[in-house]
């Protein structure tokens, strides 16, 4: 029992130690700033972020140790951790990348409000009126309807050279979970298609899960299985493209260009580009103006946060640039709206009014009006960046 | 003859068992092992990557104790993990397989979640605690017990039941967050983020210091059941053989469902930390391996609760300077990954040192021979 005694005194001491030698290492006052990442480069998702931060930093002349990057947090405490580790590492802005981080960057916002925090995909930071938590998304609806365009062009060249019939023009869209996001992101995507294939219909099959390599690749044989023509996805794996590179069929993804992954059946990606926010928020906070970066900022194509990647021209439609470069003008231009209530109904009835669950209180009810002008609003500036588009509207059919 | 001869010859490596070897022997022997690891891992670290491997260790290092709130963070960590492995010890100290810690524990986050939300804000926080700590106590219990009741009635094959088990309490999990989040996005926040009813209060201005006084007061409670107790005495027993158990009176099946019964209801303690003093939420991959790491502790300690503390500090070491890797050189995460295997298997190999002794063959008993 001494012995025991005298080993756990030994490591008390021994900590506190390191202790006392850690607390006297000085924090140097140079700007830095801080990553948590729910995962390291091997996620695509992950990597997107990843890139932008690198790239931001780099843009902005940050040196190699201005920069402090954490991977694979996952969204529990362990991020809040991160976070106040950051902060004590002497950060003075710290983004990250997960919707399930967002409860634990409040809770460290809360605690330190000298410093900014920044959080991608979250809902919260417009009513919880924090001056140093900031929330940002890309208006992604805008890439998928180019995506949607590009994909129903290629169905009308389908039908032109009779490799279908126009009723036979099924979209199969492999969706993550049931949620606004996947679902305004598969609305505008087959808004997109339909607007130049009027006879165009989607199937959608959810896997409940992100990331899933083997789920995702069934879901999109299981598609193609029920007459799918084309496949298009939502969910961070290359599982559908390489289902659609076996079976042949013309595939849009997400996020990364699939060019090497389905080398004979890839069309194009819409991606989120997050450079520009990071170079948003970095300046901002270098500056001392912190303060001024909105509670939700969204990026379209306008901003740049939003592109496409390369177009396939051996595969698509002749006139597809064409077209895509007509929709990127209207965008920026301000003209064209991808949830004008004119293209689409829901139940079988135009959509005049929707009460949307816009500031998320946990009561799950909507209570903000966002069919104006016209058409949906979605992630409308003085409202919240993250999509709240949740309804299913006709041609499209869902599977629970 | 020749045959003769070969059969009779002494092989070029022989192992033989030691007996009983002097502690500081044994401390030297594994400490050399756990040496020569580190070195290994050093020229692996420069074959793989190109990095000066004192850089990749002291990355290592400072990942863990690079400022005190890392060393706060490294001692929280270490304490859920020493806390999952005493849980998991009763059991596999019977020779009991558990390896359904992982939801065991979760299942027992899940009772105090389910307290803090429907619950809590009838009660005062204090109450609430408590409240959730019996929650938590009766759900482990429970998840634990079902296996234990098979083993003990109709000898089923615990290591599979309680694995099984595993999947069920995260498919659980994931049901209800379904239905406590209607809008799809499996994200629970922060419960009672307001209120903070139900939440372990700060002391002395440390969120975690709660939690690492309970562990270390389990510590000591589990060291005194193992090693002085009665019922420490008959898992022991059982643990080396029923047979010699039944023979000498002890109630085998009794012993069983009671020793589950108990590493369960410590897993739903560990939930209770996780869900009050910890993350304040729960997903389906809340426990995040604990569950499975803590019998490799508890296996590599050898059963004794004190040991354990070195041990899960050791691996949350290992674990956050991998991390550390990743996230500062730029390096893989599974770099790090691969050189905490490394030394986690020298230290395993070096049990084989202390318990057995390598022979070579002696030339001068060859020429004898000859």
């Amino acid at each position: 029992m001494k012995k025991v005694l005298s080993l756990i005194l030994a490591v008390l001491m021994l900590l506190s130690v390191t202790l006392a030698f850690a607390s006297c290492e000085k924090t140097d006052d140079a700007f830095k700033v801080g990553f948590i990442f729910l995962h390291d480069e091997n996620s695509t998702y992950d990597k997107n972020f990843i890139d932008a931060a690198k790239a931001a930093c780099a843009a902005l002349g940050l040196t190699e140790d201005q920069m402090i990057l954490k991977v694979n947090v996952p969204e529990g405490a362990e991020c809040y951790d991160a976070a106040c580790e950051l902060v004590e590492a002497g950060c003075d802005l710290v983004f990250a990348d997960s919707f399930g981080h967002e409860a634990f960057m409040i809770q460290a916002a809360k605690e330190f409000p000298d410093v900014q925090f920044c959080h991608a995909t979250g809902t919260k930071a417009h009513t919880e009126k924090l001056a140093n938590y900031h929330n940002a998304f890309a208006s992604i609806y805008e890439g998928r309807y180019i995506a949607g365009i590009v994909a129903g062009m290629k169905l009308n060249d389908m039908i032109a050279k009779g490799e279908i019939t126009a009723d036979k023009a099924v979209i199969g869209y492999v969706a993550a979970w049931p949620y606004a996001e996947v679902k305004s992101g598969y609305t505008s995507f087959f808004l997109g298609a339909r607007s130049v294939c009027p006879s165009a219909t989607m199937k959608v099959e959810y896997t409940n899960s992100w990331f899933d390599i083997a789920l995702e690749k069934t879901a999109a044989e299981k598609l193609i299985g029920d007459g799918c023509v084309l496949i298009s996805q939502h969910a961070d794996s290359e599982g559908a493209p390489k289902a659609c590179d076996a079976a042949g069929v013309p595939n849009v993804a997400y996020n990364i260009s699939t060019k090497d992954i389905a080398p004979n059946t890839w069309l194009i990606s819409s991606k989120i580009d997050w450079t520009p926010y990071m170079k948003l928020i970095i300046e901002k906070t270098r500056d001392g103006k912190g303060n001024e970066i909105p509670y939700d900022w969204c990026g379209g194509i306008k901003e740049g946060s939003v592109v496409l990647t390369e177009l396939n021209t051996a595969l698509a439609a002749p006139g597809t640039q064409e077209a895509m470069n007509a929709a990127i003008e209207a965008f920026k231009a301000g003209t064209l709206h991808v949830f004008d209530t004119n293209t689409f109904t829901v139940n079988g009835a135009k959509l005049e009014t929707y009460l949307a669950d816009v500031d998320d209180l946990g009561d799950f009810v909507g209570e903000t009006e966002v069919v104006l002008n016209g058409y949906f609003n979605e992630s409308a500036e003085g409202k919240r960046s993250a999509p709240y588009f949740d309804l299913i509207i006709d041609g499209i059919i869902a599977a629970q | 003859m020749k045959n003769n001869y070969k059969a009779h010859k002494e092989p070029l490596v022989y192992i033989t068992k030691r007996g009983e070897m002097p502690r500081a022997k044994q401390m030297l022997i594994k400490s050399i092992v756990i040496l020569i690891g580190i070195v290994f891992c050093a020229g692996l670290t420069i074959l793989l990557t190109n990095e000066n491997p004192l850089k990749v260790f002291k990355a290592m290092f400072m990942g863990s104790f690079g400022s005190p709130r890392k060393i706060w963070n490294l001692l929280q960590a270490s304490a859920i993990l020493l806390g999952i492995s005493l849980a998991v010890t009763p059991a596999f100290k019977m020779r009991f397989w558990n390896t359904g810690a992982e939801g065991q524990v979760l299942i027992g986050m899940l009772a105090s979640i389910a307290c803090m939300i429907y619950i809590g804000d009838a009660l005062p926080s204090w109450l609430l605690i408590i409240i959730s700590l019996f929650a938590s106590i009766v759900a482990g219990s429970v998840w634990a017990g079902i296996p234990g009741f098979f083993k003990a009635i109709w000898n089923t094959n615990e290591t599979l039941f309680t694995l099984m088990m595993n999947y069920v309490a995260a498919q659980l999990v994931s049901l209800l967050i379904m239905y406590w989040v209607p809008s799809g996005s499996m994200v629970l926040g922060l419960v009672n983020s307001n209120s903070q009813n139900g939440w372990f209060p700060t002391i002395l201005g440390q969120k975690y210091l709660l939690n690492i006084l309970i562990v270390a007061f389990l510590t000591a409670a589990i060291y005194i059941y193992l090693k002085k107790s009665k019922q420490g005495y008959e898992i022991a027993v059982v643990g080396e053989s029923e047979n010699t158990a039944r023979y000498i009176g002890i109630n085998v099946k009794k012993v069983i469902i009671r020793t589950v019964i108990i590493s369960g209801a410590l897993c739903g303690v560990m939930g209770w930390i996780l869900a009050a003093g910890t993350d304040h939420s729960i997903n389906s991959s809340a426990v995040g391996g604990n569950g499975f790491t803590a019998i490799m502790v508890s296996w590599m300690s050898k059963f004794n609760p004190i040991t354990m503390i070195f041990s899960s500090i050791l691996v949350c070491f290992l674990q956050k300077g991998a991390n550390e890797i990743a996230s500062n050189l730029g390096l893989n995460s599974s770099v790090g990954e691969v050189l905490t295997g490394i030394i986690i298997l020298f230290i395993v190999s070096s049990e084989f040192f202390v318990n057995y002794q390598i022979h070579f063959r002696k030339k001068n008993r060859k020429e004898k021979a000859e």
